[in-house]
């Protein structure tokens, strides 16, 4: 099973390398992975998509706080969430799949921030198989390129996670 | 160009004026220094006794910071590999992180394998390493490596100090990192433009250390603990499985005391040994891969276990989807990560041994004055009638029988270093065949008098690591049990021994061959010996020993061995690092051994008997 992970860390140099490191040297999976710092600038937040039973979900968390630098760590898909992606994909969109390309973006809610006479540059949020299912309705041959951040969660209601 | 940068600062002087700038204060009154006395004073406030290691360019401010002290005595090796490994067994030995000083680049790997040895026995240790200049990093210096990089998977955790003044701060934190928890080895990469003589900062040195994101397990959860003493006392076929966290976290006492108090038996893992007295009735000696009969089949057929400071490692449980099918497991560590890693525990219980033991023990007392049937009498005799009946059957005792005439068996060399020392010595070991029989047969009565590579397995840690203990103990009896593969791989050393006039005894079991390599190839691979001899081109051990300028002795027949063993112990030689090579038997294997695949009563006993079938050949 897919799970969101998010963790706050001290925002020093090396952290990261450590954090990445763990997943190579434990043999674990990263799927997506974003970070950046938070209000407070001491601390990173960083949000990575792994799979796995729940034991091994476990020992990433549990390995994930033995890390020093790491200050609190959580499993998002455990409760209520709001997972968002963001996704710029640039589409080729020519004659008469100008305007279908137009509508697939409008029906998805995505906004074009790009044109050229030749095609369009889309930006898109959402759930990640929101994305996915953009990316299958325009189709292979008229994706130019796809730049994705990786998944981004915050738990519903009055749950946080803070230091 | 660090040649020059390094010779304009010697021309401006570590000299005169240098030495009075460090009694110079700034306005708060701290004493203002250079990063290299900076770091030499916040180790002696941290309470280093010793430093182990070796000079080189990035390394050399911090070196001249050494000449200009007496508090703390630097070690000067011959490998930096040694140096780690010193250290780590002065940890092991004292309960105190040893510190290593190395310089970049190859100075730095060089001392890799010792850390990563240290970090898989959890062994408080402060590595600082040189760095090439700040300004230089990332520009493939002299000597550059990046040794926070490098590192990163074998330590607890590492930093890069780029200014003077955060040394003070980075050693203190350093030092408290390594030390609680779970304890590893902490490096601290130096560049060397931050030691600079001529840069002067103001000392601090924190007392106390508080961190926000570190803050690890002291005391265990109360209703869990509650949960254990219980399970405890309702076992009919229980067992103590100790290991190295109950020597680290300083728990031999009072786990002896419970394990006393119920009269349950104890088995210890080959990091464990010594933490429940060796030589007594309750101790089934060491379970696992090379465990006793008694030890591995009390395992499989419990009902309940209660591991202590230990991490169900592959060496112990043999297969673990086979694993002590009828046990309810109790699992005391204080690493989270630790507990239902491999096996699953039912009762999961994070915190300091020490703490937690201490807790169970009174509520083992409190339970037992409400109701003091607990216990089952009973059923703990009949318990106790069947491990008996395994040690009676299958017994290290079982496992050698001396023939007149015929090659000494590694087995009795263990057994007359036993006698010739009371079985009171340190031991340090190195890896292979020798570890296990030294392990098995001599019955280690205290906690951290048994020093080997558990986890790692590093070849080359038997002689530094008695060196090291040495160091801790002046007056102690230390010998090295290795084997002539092992020795052969840190044997440089001899040379820092007599530097030191380190009276260590080093036993070595030479079996001309790497002797565990060899009996895996006579077991799994039809005995074709790929590489794992070398009969033909071996030094003579003797006049080897000799040249370093220390006492060699050769023993080739079983009738010699006991008398040259007391003699190399005797108070002739109080003074002196002896060596004594042993010609033992090189086609003796070491049993019992697990069956690969199996659960933990599935045993080889010899070569030709099994637990499975008798006979198996």
């Amino acid at each position: 099973m897919r799970h969101i992970i998010a963790v706050l860390l001290e925002n020093e140099a090396g952290a990261l390398s450590r954090v990445v490191g763990l997943f190579a040297q434990r043999n674990y999976n990263i799927e997506t992975l974003t970070v950046a710092p938070t209000e407070d600038p001491t601390l990173s937040r960083l949000t990575l998509t792994t799979q796995g039973d729940d034991s091994k979900i476990e020992q990433i968390m549990k390995h994930l706080y033995k890390i020093i630098e790491v200050v609190k760590v959580i499993d998002l898909s455990d409760s209520e969430h709001v997972e968002r992606e963001l996704m710029l994909i640039k589409l080729r969109a020519e004659g008469s799949a100008r305007e279908e390309v137009k509508r697939t973006a409008d029906i998805f809610r995505g906004q074009i921030i790009d044109v050229t006479p030749t095609g369009y540059t889309v930006q898109l949020s959402g759930p990640s198989d929101k994305l996915d299912a953009f990316i299958r309705a325009v189709g292979k041959i008229s994706i130019v390129e796809v730049v994705r951040s990786g998944v981004s969660g915050i738990s519903r209601g009055d749950k946080v996670l803070t230091a | 160009m660090v040649g020059t940068s390094t010779d304009s600062k010697l021309e401006t002087g570590v000299t005169g004026k240098q030495a009075t700038k460090l009694h110079d204060a700034d306005a708060e009154g701290s004493e203002l220094m250079s990063g290299g006395d900076m770091l030499i004073r916040a180790l002696q406030d941290a309470g280093a006794e010793y430093i182990f290691g070796y000079p080189g360019g990035s390394a050399l401010h911090i070196y001249d910071a050494i000449f200009r002290q007496q508090k703390i005595e630097h070690i000067l090796v011959r490998h930096e590999q040694a140096a780690t490994h010193m250290a780590d067994a002065y940890a092991r030995a004292t309960g105190r992180p040893g510190v290593v000083l190395v310089t970049s680049g190859p100075g730095a790997t060089n001392a890799i394998t010792g850390i990563a040895t240290a970090y898989m026995d959890s062994i408080p240790m402060i590595v600082i390493s040189g760095q090439v200049p700040n300004a230089l990093i990332g520009t493939d210096a002299f000597q550059e490596t990046d040794m926070v990089g490098v590192s990163r998977p074998v330590v607890k955790h590492s930093f890069l100090v780029k200014r003077a003044e955060d040394i003070p701060e980075t050693i203190s934190k350093a030092f408290h990192i390594a030390t609680t928890g779970r304890p590893g080895p902490v490096v601290v990469d130096v560049p060397k433009d931050t030691t600079d003589p001529d840069l002067l900062a103001a000392y601090h040195f924190p007392a106390s250390i508080r961190m926000r994101s570190y803050n690890p397990a002291n005391k265990g959860n109360g209703r869990q603990i509650r949960k254990a003493a219980a399970a405890l006392l309702a076992a009919k076929r229980p067992i103590i499985y100790a290991g190295g966290g109950v020597i680290i976290g300083n728990g031999s006492e009072v786990l002896t005391a419970i394990a006393r108090e119920l009269n349950y038996p104890v088995t210890n893992t080959l990091m464990g040994l010594g933490c429940y007295p060796g030589d007594d009735r309750q101790f089934l000696g060491m379970l696992g891969m090379h465990g006793t009969y008694e030890a591995n089949m009390a395992m499989h057929h419990a009902d309940l276990i209660i591991a202590v400071g230990a991490r169900f490692d592959d060496r112990v449980t043999n297969n673990p989807t086979k694993f002590c099918p009828d046990a309810t497991v109790i699992h005391i560590d204080v690493d989270p990560a630790s507990i239902s890693k491999i096996i699953n525990a039912d009762i999961p219980i994070v915190g300091q041994v020490a703490t937690v033991l201490k807790d169970l023990e009174e509520i083992i007392g409190t339970l037992r004055a409400k109701n003091p049937d607990l216990p089952d009498a009973t059923a703990l005799t009949s318990w106790w009638q069947r491990i008996d009946e395994w040690r009676a059957a299958h017994g290290l005792d079982h496992q050698m029988q001396a023939e007149p005439g015929k090659p000494i068996l590694p087995q009795m060399v263990i057994q007359s270093l036993y006698r010739a020392t009371g079985g009171d010595a340190y031991i340090t070991s190195d890896v292979g065949q020798h570890q296990m029989f030294a392990a098995q047969y001599y019955k280690f009565r205290k906690p951290r008098r048994w020093i080997n590579s558990g986890g790692l397995g590093t070849m080359g840690f038997g002689l530094p690591a008695a060196m090291g203990v040495q160091f801790a103990f002046p007056e102690a009896t230390v010998a090295c049990v290795t084997g002539e593969g092992s020795f052969m791989m840190n044997m440089q050393e001899l040379s820092t021994c007599l530097q030191y006039g380190l009276p260590i005894k080093i036993v070595a079991l030479n079996n001309q061959a790497l002797g565990m390599v060899k009996q895996w190839q006579d077991m799994q691979y039809g005995g074709r010996h790929s590489h794992s001899t070398y009969s033909d081109s071996l030094p003579d051990f003797k006049t080897l020993t000799e040249a370093f300028g220390h006492v060699g002795f050769k023993v080739t027949d079983a009738a010699d061995l006991d008398a040259v063993m007391q003699e190399a112990f005797s108070e002739k030689y109080k003074n002196r690092t002896v060596f004594v090579d042993v010609w033992v038997d090189p086609h003796e294997h070491v049993y019992p051994m697990a069956i690969k695949g199996g659960s933990m009563q599935d045993m080889y006993l010899s070569k030709i008997t099994s637990s499975m079938q008798g006979d198996y050949m």
